[in-house]
């Protein structure tokens, strides 16, 4: 037996597990990612990003602690952002990842270029010193 | 201490091809892996690698056409694992595939080329076989015990 929480995240195909939360400090955008990100639920991250550069939001702080796995078609996102984005004067900066999580992003040499930070508070601080 | 495992029979999912069913091929494969000796943290760049190749062949091969078919077929042979995706649609030719540029892809709004890379980092040894619309094939290989990624 499956409890009937557990049998709502199987729905419509098998487990449609990820959530995507956007929360505003001051000119400061914070998405908190929860679940899973791969080329399935990527399209859920591409449309809060949209929706942040719609509206003029280029302070952005992602935050991955309870995100439990991504794939590159999660990575894909922040690298078609972040051009944009820095133009306007604003960054992408990600936070508080799980070991497995920043594995992905080290392998393929994403700290060279994004600032990759342990806790959020961190990243705000960097945005308001700024 | 060095373990050997003894050869498997081989473990298959045949599914369509779908975005969908990734976090479902993805159990499945991290399943096995754990279940034939693998620990959790080789098992995740089992799934990972996976999950990659898959995804290639649902949005590349048989650009998002759930009416066709992906093949995974995982076993053990000589105490490696030996996992193959196989697909009938559209190949690509993979001496064409280099390692990203990040800086430039950035600059140009490209995103392609990581899925094979992150294939490539992870496991000991991938091959290819390409015959478009025939059948493409990906081999991935991972030795137990290599902890070297």
């Amino acid at each position: 037996m499956i409890s009937e929480g557990d049998a709502a995240m199987y729905k419509g195909g098998f487990m449609q597990g990820f959530e995507v939360k956007n929360s505003e400090k001051e000119d400061i955008s914070v998405l908190g990612l929860k679940g899973y990100l791969d080329a399935h639920t990527v399209p859920d991250l591409e449309n809060a990003f949209q929706n942040l550069v719609d509206n003029n939001k280029y302070k952005i702080v992602v935050n991955f602690e309870k995100l439990s796995y991504i794939s590159s078609a999660g990575l894909g996102v922040f690298m078609g952002f972040i051009e944009d984005i820095r133009q306007k004067g604003g960054d992408i900066k990600l936070t508080n990842m799980q070991p497995k999580i920043f594995r992905v992003f080290d392998l393929l040499g994403f700290p060279t270029l994004y600032d990759i930070l342990e806790e959020e508070k961190m990243a705000v601080e960097m945005f308001t010193s700024a | 201490m060095v373990s050997i495992l003894p050869d498997s029979p081989k473990y298959q999912l045949k599914l369509p091809s779908s975005s969908s069913n990734l976090a479902l091929i993805r159990d499945f494969v991290t399943k096995v892996a754990l279940q034939i000796g693998f620990d959790g943290d080789e098992a995740g760049k089992i799934e990972l690698a996976v999950d990659e190749a898959c995804t290639n062949v649902i949005k590349h091969a048989y650009g998002d056409n759930s009416e066709k078919q992906i093949d995974i077929v995982l076993q053990v042979k000589r105490n490696e694992l030996i996992i193959t995706v196989s697909d009938t649609g559209k190949g690509f030719d993979p001496s064409g595939v280099q390692v990203p540029d990040l800086n430039k892809s950035i600059k140009s709004g490209k995103r392609g080329g990581l899925g094979i890379c992150l294939i490539k980092t992870l496991m000991d040894q991938v091959d290819f076989q390409i015959k478009p619309g025939s059948k493409n094939q990906v081999k991935m290989t991972k030795k137990l015990n290599s902890s070297s990624n």
